[in-house]
C-alpha cells in the first residue's frame, strides 16, 4: 500500500522521509559512539563491566545513614552517596518551600518595609551564582563559627562549632510501637477531615478539623508514652579533649557543617524561585474571586484558604516542581565543599579508584534521571489533584 | 514550497552526519606513533598538570608553569619539537585527570601521581617513572600538642583530597591504629587547604612533599608543622596512555636522560662543551655518538636539548623544590651515588 503511494508528490511520503532519516542518523550516531568506545576501551586495555560494584570500597565516607565503612562495596558505597543526595535534597526543598510561601507572601504585604525586604531578599539571592553562594555558607559563614571548646552552647545540651552542630542523640525503648501510633494517628485524622467534609458538604456545619487533627496526633502518642512502655531518652554530646588544643564532642549526633551549609546555600537560592512563582499564582487569581468571596461572608483567612489557594496552586505548582527537580540537581555541586553526596562519593572517589568511568558515570546519570522522574511524577500527581474538577 | 526545503536541509544535514560518522574510528594501537605525529603536527605537547602545587606544577600570576613535573612535559617538548616552551598545559583535578589521559585530552600526565599496579594494570594506564619518592605524612598545628601519629585518639577529624591513594592510605592507617576517624576529602586541594586553615579538621593528609608546599598558602604557616611519621609510599611519576609504545618511551627516556645527565654530571651550562668529552657516556647524552634517537624517530640532538633547554634532575629540583623552600634536603631523591634511590638504565 504505501510503497504504491511513494513518491515526493505524496505529503505523507514527504512528512515521512525526513523523519526516517534523522531517526536514522541518531541511531548511526549512538552506536558510532558506542561501538567507537569499545574499540578504543578494547585497544587500550580497558575492561567493562559492573562486576566492580561487589569489590571492597576500602574507602570511608564522612557521613552515612546507614552502616557503612570502607570495608563494604562499591554498590554499598553508592548506596551511602544516593542516600545522602536525597536527604539535602529533601531537607532543602523543604526550606525552600517555606521561606519561598513566606516570601513570595510578604512580597505583597501591605506593610511596606516587609515588601521592600522580600524584594531585595529575592534580587540578592537569586542573582548570585548558587556555586558562590555555598562557598560563602561553608568558608566565611560557617568559618566564623568557634572551635568545639569554645562551641556555642543551647542550654548545654546542643553546640554548634566549626566542626559541626551536635545534637542530642535520642535512645528509644519500643519505637516500633511509637511508630505504630504516629501511623494511627494519620489514619485517624483523614477520617476525622473526611468526617468534616461530609459535615460541611451535607449540612453546612463547620468543624474545627484543624485543632481536632493537631490534637489527635499529639494525644495517641502520648498515650503509647503513658500506658505502653515507650520511653525516649537522651544523649547529649560532652567535650572531649584529644590533646592539649584538640577537642571535639563524643556522644550525640553530628550535622556536618557541609549539610548545614549545602542545605543552606540551596534553600536560600531555590526559595528566591518559588517566593515569584507564588506571586505570580496569588496575582494571577482575578480581583473579582476575591471580591466575590468577600461578598458571601468569607473572613479573610477562608478567602486565602478556600478561594485564592486553591487557584493560585494551579499556577504555582508548574514552575515549582522545576524548581524542586533544579535543587535536586543543584545538590550535586555538593563535591565542591566535601558534602559527600553521589557525585562525590561516586562519580568522585569510587570512579577515581576503579577508573571505571563509562560504568559510573552512566549510573550517576540514570540516578539522577530516575530521582527527578519521580519528583516530576509525584508534582504532576499533586498538579491533577489540584486541578479544576468539574462537579 | 518552503517546508519542502526544509526538508531537503534536513537530508542533507542527516546525510552529512552519516559521512562524518564513515570518518573517525581507528583509535590508538597501530605500531607507528600516532601521538608523536599528532605531536608535531599541533606544534605542541598536550600535557596534564596539577591545578596548582608549589613546586611541582605551579602557575604564576602571568600564567607561566613551573615544578618539577613541568619540566618533564618541558623535556618531552624539547626532544619531540625542539623547544622546551612548545607545551600546552592542562591543569586537571585529581579526579579528571585519568580520564583526561585515556580520552586524548593530554598525552602526558605529570601530575604528582602515584604508580600503583591498579592504576597501572587496569585503567588503560602507563607510568614511565618515578621523578619524586614521596610518602604520605600528617600535618598538625603546632600547639596541638600532637607530636607523633601515637598522639592521636578516637574522634580526630582529618581533611584530605578526594580521589587519591592518600584516602585508601588514611583508612589503611587509622584502622590499623583503632582509631576512629571524620575523614573530609575535597575535590581541589585550596579547598583542603582553606577547611584545615579554618579549623574544620585537626590534621591535614597527603604527600609529604605536598604539605610542605601547601603549607606555603596558610594563613601562618609558622603554625603548622609536619609529623615525622611516613605512613605510605607514594613513588610519583609521569604517565601515558596505554598502546603507544614509542610514545611512551620518548617519555620515559626524556625524563631517565635527566637524571642520567646529573649523574654524569652534565648540566644545561655545560651540555654543548662536553661534545668532545673521553667518557662515551657523556658523549652519548649530549649526541656526538651513537644513533640513540633514531630507536624513536627522533634526530639525534634530542637529549641534548633536554639537557640544554630544561637543565639536569638536579637543576631541576634545587630550582623548584629546594630554593622554595619546600624541601631543601633531598632525601630519598638523591642520586644513587649520593646515598639516595635515584637509579636509571643507563642510556645506550
Amino acid at each position: 500500500m504505501i510503497f504504491k503511494k511513494f513518491n515526493i508528490e505524496n505529503k505523507k511520503a514527504r512528512d515521512l522521509i525526513p523523519q526516517a532519516i534523522t531517526v536514522l542518523a541518531l541511531l548511526s550516531v549512538i552506536i558510532y559512539f558506542a561501538t567507537n568506545a569499545q574499540i578504543n576501551m578494547g585497544n587500550r586495555g580497558i575492561s567493562f563491566g559492573f562486576g566492580f560494584l561487589n569489590q571492597e570500597a576500602s574507602f570511608d565516607i564522612t557521613f552515612s545513614m546507614i552502616e557503612y565503612d570502607g570495608s563494604h562495596s562499591y554498590g554499598r558505597a553508592f548506596l551511602v552517596g544516593l542516600l545522602n543526595t536525597i536527604l539535602v535534597s529533601v531537607i532543602g526543598i523543604f526550606f525552600a518551600t517555606i521561606i519561598g510561601v513566606v516570601v513570595g507572601v510578604s512580597r505583597l504585604s501591605d506593610n511596606y518595609l516587609i515588601a521592600k525586604v522580600a524584594e531585595w531578599y529575592v534580587e540578592i539571592f537569586r542573582n548570585i551564582p548558587l556555586i558562590l553562594q555555598i562557598f560563602f555558607w561553608y568558608f566565611a559563614a560557617l568559618r566564623a563559627l568557634p572551635l568545639p571548646e569554645n562551641g556555642i552552647s543551647f542550654n548545654d545540651i546542643s553546640f554548634l562549632t566549626i566542626k559541626g552542630w551536635y545534637v542530642p542523640k535520642f535512645i528509644w525503648t519500643n519505637f516500633n510501637i511509637f511508630l505504630l501510633s504516629v501511623i494511627a494517628a494519620f489514619i485517624a485524622i483523614y477520617f476525622i477531615n473526611s468526617y468534616a467534609t461530609k459535615q460541611r458538604e451535607q449540612f453546612g456545619k463547620q468543624l474545627p478539623s484543624t485543632s481536632i487533627s493537631l490534637v489527635t496526633l499529639i494525644l495517641i502518642p502520648l498515650i503509647t508514652f503513658l500506658f505502653l512502655g515507650v520511653s525516649l531518652t537522651f544523649e547529649y554530646p560532652v567535650l572531649k579533649q584529644l590533646s592539649s588544643t584538640v577537642y571535639t564532642y563524643e556522644g550525640g549526633v553530628s550535622i556536618i557543617p557541609e549539610l548545614i551549609a549545602l542545605a543552606l546555600a540551596l534553600s536560600m537560592y531555590t526559595a528566591t524561585f518559588i517566593a515569584e512563582n507564588v506571586r505570580a499564582g496569588i496575582l494571577g487569581v482575578g480581583k473579582g474571586q476575591k471580591e466575590a468571596a468577600a461578598s458571601i461572608g468569607l473572613n479573610k483567612n477562608q478567602i486565602l484558604k478556600l478561594v485564592v489557594m486553591p487557584q493560585a496552586l494551579r499556577i504555582i505548582i508548574p514552575p515549582t516542581t522545576n524548581q524542586y527537580l533544579n535543587l535536586t540537581k543543584n545538590s550535586s555541586l555538593a563535591a565542591a565543599i566535601a558534602y559527600p553526596d553521589i557525585v562525590l562519593v561516586f562519580a568522585g572517589t569510587a570512579l577515581m579508584q576503579t577508573g571505571r568511568a563509562i560504568e559510573i558515570i552512566s549510573i550517576t546519570m540514570l540516578t539522577y534521571l530516575t530521582l527527578s522522574i519521580s519528583i516530576s511524577m509525584f508534582m504532576n500527581w499533586y498538579n491533577k489533584k489540584m486541578a479544576i474538577k468539574e462537579k | 514550497m518552503i517546508k519542502s526545503i526544509k526538508t531537503w536541509i534536513l537530508v542533507g544535514f542527516a546525510s552529512l552526519l552519516l559521512v562524518a560518522c564513515g570518518q573517525g574510528g581507528g583509535g590508538a594501537g597501530s605500531k607507528k606513533s600516532k601521538t608523536l605525529d599528532n605531536t608535531k603536527k599541533a606544534g605542541f605537547v598536550k600535557c596534564g598538570v596539577s591545578q596548582g602545587l608549589p613546586g611541582f606544577s605551579n602557575a604564576d600570576a602571568s600564567g607561566n608553569w613551573s615544578g618539577i613535573d613541568v619540566d618533564v612535559c618541558r623535556a618531552v617538548a624539547a626532544a619531540v619539537l625542539g623547544d622546551a616552551d612548545k607545551v600546552k598545559y592542562t591543569p586537571l583535578s585529581a579526579k579528571e585527570r585519568f580520564t583526561a589521559l585515556t580520552s586524548g585530552e593530554i598525552d602526558v600526565l605529570a601530575r604528582n601521581t602515584t604508580w600503583t599496579l591498579s592504576r597501572d594494570a587496569d585503567i588503560g594506564l602507563t607510568f614511565v617513572g618515578v621523578n619524586f619518592y614521596d610518602g604520605q605524612g600528617f600535618m598538625v598545628r603546632k600547639n596541638s600538642g600532637i607530636n607523633s601519629v601515637n598522639d592521636f585518639k578516637n574522634g580526630i577529624s582529618a581533611c584530605t583530597n578526594t580521589g587519591t591513594t592518600t584516602e585508601l592510605n588514611m583508612r589503611d592507617f587509622f584502622n590499623s591504629k583503632n582509631i576512629s576517624y571524620e575523614p573530609i576529602a575535597f575535590e581541589k586541594a585550596d579547598e583542603v587547604v582553606q577547611a584545615y586553615d579554618a579549623g574544620r579538621c585537626d590534621t591535614y593528609t597527603t604527600d609529604k612533599s605536598g604539605l610542605a608546599a601547601q603549607r606555603t598558602k596558610m594563613s601562618n604557616p609558622d603554625e603548622h608543622k609536619v609529623l615525622p611519621e611516613t605512613i605510605s609510599k607514594e613513588p610519583l611519576g609521569p604517565v601515558v596512555r596505554q598502546g603507544d609504545a614509542v610514545w611512551e618511551d620518548i617519555v620515559r627516556w626524556s625524563l631517565n636522560t635527566m637524571i642520567e645527565a646529573e649523574e654524569y654530571g652534565v648540566n644545561s651550562s655545560n651540555a654543548s662543551s662536553l661534545k668532545d668529552s673521553e667518557n662515551p657516556a657523556i658523549k652519548r647524552l649530549v649526541g656526538s655518538e651513537g644513533e640513540l634517537g633514531a630507536a624513536f624517530g627522533l634526530d639525534n640532538e634530542w637529549s641534548l636539548r633536554i639537557i640544554e633547554q630544561v637543565g639536569n634532575y638536579g637543576e631541576s629540583y634545587k630550582k623548584h623544590i629546594a630554593d622554595t623552600g619546600i624541601l631543601p634536603n633531598r632525601g630519598p631523591n638523591q642520586l644513587w651515588t649520593k646515598g639516595g634511590i635515584l637509579y636509571v638504565p643507563p642510556a645506550r
